[in-house]
C-alpha cells in the first residue's frame, strides 16, 4: 500500500537531522501561518503563484537561490567542522554514513537548487527587459519551469526528514549507485528530482533561445543587443544541448534501479565508464551554463560602474559564442584518471587549454573598459573587481589541472575541491551577488543599502580565501577530497584556517540578511523614483522602477548598442506617444498544480508507492491537457489605462 | 507576392507559404523519394548488391539521403536568408549529436582496448 | 547565407526595419514564435535520443551470451512497420496542409488516416517486443537487450504520445475551429510526428539493418 515507506523512514534514533528537521518545520508553520493571519494567500495566489510575468518569476527563482543557499552552506560548515576535528585518534561528530550523504547534498543543492535558479533568476528578470519586450516567448511554460525547480529542491529536501539522502556523491556513479550497492531510496532521492527539474530547466532552455531570437524590440539586431542578453543565449543554447543527455543519462540508471536493466551493472555486460563519458557531457556546459550569465552580469556591471561602453563588444560577444561551442568539446578533463589513452587525453587536454582563450578576452575586456572610465565603486563593482582577481586564479589552476599529467598528480584532490569553489563561488555566487544588487531597485523600487553590501563582499572575499587557499596546498599535501576522518596531525593547521574561512562566509551571509532587513525598513530613504538609479546603459533603466506588467507602453525603437545611454545623450522626445491598447497574458495556476502533482509523483516514485505514482502522472498530464484547451489566454489593458499607469510615472 | 517585405519574412520548419499545388506536390515527390531510399536500404543490408564492406556506409549514405529529403520536403527547411535561424538551429543540434555519439563511441573504445582483461560479454 | 546576413549591416536594398528574420522589424509574430520554439524543443529531443544512441553503439556488442540482434530482427516486420510511419507522415503533412488551406473534413480524413498508420506501427512494434520477452530476451537480459529496449521503446513512447496528442488535437479542431491558436498546435504536432520519423530513420538503420549483420 505505502511501497518501501515505513516509520523507520523517521530518523528518530538521530539528533542532528531530527533537531534540523523540527527547526525547519517550525520555521516553515510559522511562516504559512503569518500569511494565513495577515490574509495574504489571495494576494500570494494572484500575484505571484499564478504569475507568469517574468520578473515575478525571476525573483521567486532568486529567493528560491538564496534560501538553498543557507541549506547548502548549512551542510558545508558542518563538513568544514568534521574536517578541522576529527584529526588523528578524534572522530569527529559526523559519522561516514551521515558525512557521506552530507556533500553528495551538499553538492547537488549548491548546483541544481541554488545556482541554478540564480542565473536563471537573474536572466528571467532582465532579459525580456533589456531586449525591449514585454515578456518571454512562452509565459506560462516559464511558470511551469520555476514551479517544477522548487518541486525538485523540496523533494531534496525532503530526504532530511523522511528516508536518506544519496551517499554517492554529487556525481552518483555506478556501480555505487546501482541496487546492488544503494538498495535504499538515498539515489532515487537524487535521481527523481533533478530528472523533474530538468525537464523545468530544459523548458527554459527552449523559451529563452526562442525569445533572444525572435522577441527583440523594433531594430534590435543580433549586434545592438546588451551583452548580457549574448551569454543568456549562450546559455540557453547549452542548456538545450546538455540536460538532455542527461536526462537521458539518469533515465538510464532509474530504468537499472527499477527495472532490472543492465545499463551500467557490473554484469550481464554493462559498462560503468559510459555513465562517467555521459555525465559529463552534460556535465562541463552546466559548468558554462553557471558562469556565463555571470559574466554577462559583469558585463553590464563594469560598463555602467565605468562610465564607459564595454570594450569591444564584438569580441566580447565571439568569445562567448566560442565558449558555448568549445564547452562542448572538452568533458573528458573530468575524468584523464580513468584509463583513457594518451591519444584521447591529449585531445581533450588541448581542447580544455584552448577553452581558456575566449574566457581570458574577455577578462582583457572588462579591464580595458575601466580603463581610463570614471569608476564608480558600488557594491557590484566591489564583487566585480573581486571576481576578476579570484576568477582568474581559480582559472589558472584550471589550466594547469587541463594538463593531463598533471590532473593524474591533483585530481580529486583538494586541490580540484578548492579548483571548482574558486571559480564557482568567484565567478557564479560573486555574479548572482552582484546581480541581485544591481537589479535590487528595478525589481522592487528602493536599492539595497550599500556599506552592508559592500560589508558582504568583504566578508565574502576575505572568508572565501580563507577558506579555500588552504585546501590548494593540501591538496599538493596529498589530502584527497571528501575525507571524512584525517589521518594526518600536520593537516590541521590548514584545516583550521579553512575552518575560519566558512565562519568568515557567514558572516557575509549574515550582512547580507542585515542588508535586506535593513533596506526594507528604511527603503523611503533610497526610493528609485527616475527608474535608472545606476545611470544605465540598457534598455531595462528606461522603465520605472519596478517597472508595470507590461515593461513597455511602447517598445523602444533601438538604433544603437547601448541603446538607452544613446536616448539619454540623444535626449528623449518631448512628444507625447500615443498609447495602443496591450495584451498580456493571463495568470494561471497550471505550473503550480504541475508541479504539485510532480512533487507527490516523485515521492511516490521514490518509495515505490506505484498507484500514488499513476495517480499523479495521470493528473499532471490531465492538468496540461486543461491547460492547452483554452484559446482565449489574453486579457487586453486598454490605451486609457496604460496612459494613466505612465502619467502617474 | 514579391515585394521586399514579404522576401525578408521570417520563416519557420513546416509553415506553409506560396502556391497550393506546390506544397501538395512537394509532400508527395518526398515521399516518393523517401520509399525509394527505404527500400533501397533494405536491398542493401539484405543483399550482396553493394560491396559488403561498404554496406554500413551505404546504409549511412542513404539515411543520411532520407532525413535530408524529410527536412526539405516535409519539413520545408530551404537554404534563403528567411531560414538562417532554423538552419543554424540545425546545425547547432547536427553538432551536439555527433560530439555525443562519436565521442562517446570513441572515448569508450579507446578504454575498452585498455582494459587489462578483454571486455567481458558476460 | 553569409556571415553578413546576421550583422547589423542591411542585405543591400533593404533597410534593417524590415528584415524581420534578423529582429529588424521587432517581435515576430505568434505563429512563427511558437513554431520555432518547438523547432527549438525537437532538437533537444534529437539530442536526448542521441544519447540512448550513443549507449546503444557503445553496448550492442554486450550481449551477455544472450541473443544477438541477427538472432531475434524480424526485418520484413520492421520494413511494414517503416512504411507505416513514413506514410503516417505524409499523410500527416497533406492533413495539417488541408488544415491550413481551411479544409477541415479533408483534415479529419487524413488524421483518421495518421492515426490508424501510428497505431499499425506501435502494434507491430508492441508485438515484436512481447514476443522477445517471451523467448527470454527481454530487457534485463543484457546491456545490449536494455539499450535496445529502451532505445526503441523510448521512441515508441513518443509515437505513443503522439497518437494521444492527436485525439486531442483533432477534440480542439471539432470544438474549436480551424482558429489561429488550433492551427499553430496542429503545425507544432506534426513538426513532433515528422521528426519521429527522422528518428525511426536513423533506429532502422543503425539498430535494425546494421545490427541484423552482427
Amino acid at each position: 500500500m505505502l511501497g518501501k515507506l515505513t516509520w523507520a523512514a523517521i530518523p528518530f534514533n538521530e539528533p542532528l537531522p531530527l533537531i534540523s528537521m523540527a527547526v525547519v518545520l517550525i520555521v516553515i508553520l510559522a511562516v504559512l501561518g503569518l500569511i494565513t493571519v495577515k490574509g495574504w494567500w489571495p494576494y500570494l495566489w494572484r500575484e505571484w503563484i499564478t504569475s507568469v510575468d517574468h520578473k515575478r518569476i525571476g525573483v521567486m527563482y532568486v529567493i528560491l537561490g538564496l534560501v538553498m543557499l543557507l541549506r547548502g552552506y548549512s551542510d558545508a560548515i558542518m563538513m568544514r567542522t568534521q574536517q578541522a576535528i576529527a584529526v588523528g585518534d578524534a572522530q569527529g561528530y559526523l559519522p561516514p554514513d551521515h558525512y557521506n550523504q552530507i556533500f553528495s547534498a551538499h553538492g547537488v543543492i549548491m548546483i541544481f537548487f541554488v545556482a541554478m535558479p540564480l542565473v536563471i533568476g537573474l536572466m528571467n528578470f532582465a532579459v525580456p527587459l533589456q531586449l525591449g519586450v514585454r515578456d518571454v516567448a512562452f509565459p506560462v511554460l516559464n511558470s511551469v519551469s520555476f514551479w517544477l525547480t522548487a518541486t525538485g529542491a523540496l523533494l531534496v529536501n525532503v530526504s532530511l526528514v523522511i528516508g536518506n539522502f544519496a551517499r554517492t556523491s554529487w556525481w552518483n556513479y555506478p556501480p555505487l549507485s546501482e541496487l546492488a550497492f544503494s538498495p535504499d531510496v538515498g539515489v532515487d532521492y537524487y535521481l527523481w528530482p533533478v530528472q523533474i527539474s530538468g525537464i523545468g530547466t530544459l523548458l527554459t532552455g527552449v523559451n529563452f533561445v526562442t525569445t533572444i531570437l525572435k522577441l527583440r524590440a523594433p531594430g534590435m539586431t543580433y549586434f545592438r543587443m546588451p551583452v548580457f542578453c549574448w551569454t543568456a543565449l549562450a546559455t540557453n543554447l547549452m542548456i538545450v544541448a546538455a540536460f538532455p543527455v542527461l536526462t537521458a543519462t539518469f533515465m538510464m540508471l532509474l530504468l537499472d534501479r527499477y527495472l532490472g536493466m543492465h545499463f551500467f551493472t557490473n554484469d550481464a555486460g554493462g559498462n560503468q565508464m559510459m555513465y562517467v563519458s555521459l555525465f559529463w557531457v552534460w556535465g562541463h556546459p552546466e559548468v558554462y551554463i553557471l558562469v556565463l550569465p555571470a559574466f554577462g552580469v559583469f558585463s553590464e556591471v563594469v560598463a555602467t560602474f565605468s562610465g564607459k561602453g564595454l570594450f569591444s563588444y564584438r569580441s566580447m560577444v565571439w568569445a562567448t559564442l566560442g565558449i558555448c561551442v568549445l564547452s562542448l568539446m572538452v568533458w573528458l578533463h573530468h575524468f584523464f584518471t580513468m584509463g583513457a589513452g594518451a591519444d584521447v587525453n591529449a585531445f581533450f587536454g588541448i581542447m580544455s587549454s584552448i577553452i581558456a582563450v575566449p574566457t581570458g578576452v574577455k577578462v582583457f575586456n572588462w579591464l580595458f573598459t575601466m580603463f581610463r572610465g570614471r569608476v564608480v565603486f558600488t557594491t557590484p563593482m566591489l564583487f566585480a573587481v573581486g571576481f576578476i582577481v579570484t576568477f582568474v586564479i581559480g582559472g589558472l589552476t584550471g589550466v594547469l589541472l587541463a594538463v593531463p599529467p598533471v590532473n593524474f598528480v591533483v585530481h580529486n584532490s583538494a586541490f580540484l575541491v578548492a579548483h571548482f569553489h574558486n571559480v564557482i563561488i568567484g565567478g557564479v555566487v560573486f555574479g548572482a551577488l552582484a546581480g541581485i544588487n544591481y537589479w535590487f531597485p528595478k525589481a522592487f523600487g528602493f536599492t539595497l543599502d550599500d556599506r552592508l553590501g559592500k560589508a558582504s563582499f568583504w566578508c565574502w572575499l576575505i572568508g572565501f580565501w580563507l577558506a579555500f587557499a588552504p585546501l590548494y596546498v593540501l591538496g599538493l599535501m596529498g589530502m584527497t577530497r571528501r575525507l571524512q576522518h584525517i589521518a594526518d596531525p600536520s593537516w590541521q593547521p590548514l584545516l583550521l584556517v579553512a575552518e575560519v574561512g566558512a565562519i568568515v562566509i557567514f558572516c557575509g551571509v549574515l550582512c547580507q540578511i542585515a542588508q535586506l532587513y535593513v533596506s526594507i525598513r528604511t527603503r523611503e530613504q533610497r526610493r528609485d523614483v527616475t527608474g535608472d538609479p545606476w545611470n544605465g546603459r540598457t534598455l531595462e533603466w528606461l522603465t520605472s522602477s519596478p517597472p508595470p506588467a507590461y515593461n513597455f507602453a511602447a517598445l523602444p525603437k533601438v538604433e544603437s548598442i547601448d541603446a538607452f545611454w544613446q536616448m539619454k545623450r540623444k535626449g528623449r522626445a518631448p512628444v507625447k506617444p500615443t498609447y495602443e491598447a496591450i495584451e498580456l497574458p493571463h495568470n494561471s495556476p497550471a505550473g503550480f498544480v504541475t508541479a504539485f502533482f510532480a512533487t507527490v509523483l516523485g515521492f511516490a516514485l521514490i518509495w515505490h508507492i506505484w498507484w500514488l505514482a499513476i495517480l499523479n502522472f495521470v493528473a499532471a498530464i490531465i492538468v496540461v491537457l486543461i491547460a492547452g484547451w483554452s484559446i482565449e489566454r489574453e486579457e487586453e489593458i486598454s490605451a486609457s489605462e496604460i496612459a494613466q499607469m505612465e502619467q502617474a510615472r | 507576392m514579391n515585394n521586399p517585405e514579404h522576401v525578408f519574412d521570417d520563416r519557420t520548419p513546416g509553415v506553409e507559404e506560396h502556391e497550393p499545388t506546390a506544397s501538395y506536390l512537394s509532400y508527395t515527390v518526398g515521399l516518393g523519394l523517401a520509399i525509394i531510399a527505404t527500400i533501397a536500404s533494405f536491398i542493401v543490408a539484405q543483399t550482396n548488391l553493394l560491396w559488403p564492406p561498404g554496406i554500413p556506409v551505404g546504409l549511412i549514405v542513404l539515411a543520411l539521403a532520407q532525413i535530408g529529403v524529410h527536412l526539405v520536403f516535409f519539413l520545408h527547411l530551404g537554404s534563403g536568408p528567411d531560414s538562417t535561424n532554423n538552419i543554424l538551429a540545425l546545425a547547432f543540434g547536427v553538432l551536439v549529436v555527433f560530439l555525443v555519439i562519436a565521442g562517446s563511441v570513441w572515448i569508450i573504445a579507446n578504454l575498452n582496448s585498455n582494459m587489462i582483461m578483454p571486455m567481458p560479454t558476460q | 547565407m553569409t556571415i553578413a546576413a546576421t550583422l547589423d549591416r542591411p542585405l543591400i536594398g533593404v533597410p534593417t526595419e524590415l528584415a524581420r528574420g534578423r529582429g529588424g522589424g521587432g517581435p515576430a509574430p505568434k505563429r512563427i514564435v511558437v513554431a520555432y520554439g518547438f523547432w527549438i524543443f525537437i532538437l533537444s529531443d534529437m539530442i536526448m535520443f542521441s544519447a540512448l544512441f550513443a549507449a546503444y553503439a557503445v553496448l550492442s556488442g554486450n550481449t551477455a551470451g544472450g541473443p544477438t540482434g541477427a538472432d531475434l530482427f524480424n526485418l520484413r516486420n520492421v520494413f511494414i512497420e517503416t512504411m507505416c510511419l513514413l506514410l503516417s507522415s505524409y499523410t500527416c503533412g497533406i492533413g495539417v496542409l488541408s488544415a491550413e488551406r481551411g479544409r477541415p473534413t479533408l483534415f479529419l480524413v487524413f488524421a483518421i488516416f495518421t492515426f490508424a498508420l501510428g497505431a499499425a506501427f506501435l502494434f507491430i512494434e508492441a508485438t515484436e517486443f512481447a514476443g522477445m520477452v517471451a523467448k527470454g530476451a527481454g530487457p534485463s537480459r543484457s546491456a545490449f537487450l536494455s539499450s535496445f529496449f529502451t532505445l526503441v521503446g523510448t521512441h515508441g513512447v513518443h509515437v505513443a504520445s503522439g497518437l494521444v496528442a492527436l485525439v486531442y488535437l483533432v477534440a480542439q479542431v471539432i470544438v474549436h475551429g480551424l482558429q489561429p491558436a488550433v492551427l499553430r498546435r496542429l503545425l507544432c504536432w506534426s513538426l513532433f510526428w515528422h521528426a519521429l520519423d527522422i528518428v525511426w530513420v536513423g533506429v532502422f538503420t543503425l539498430v535494425y539493418l546494421m545490427g541484423g549483420q552482427l
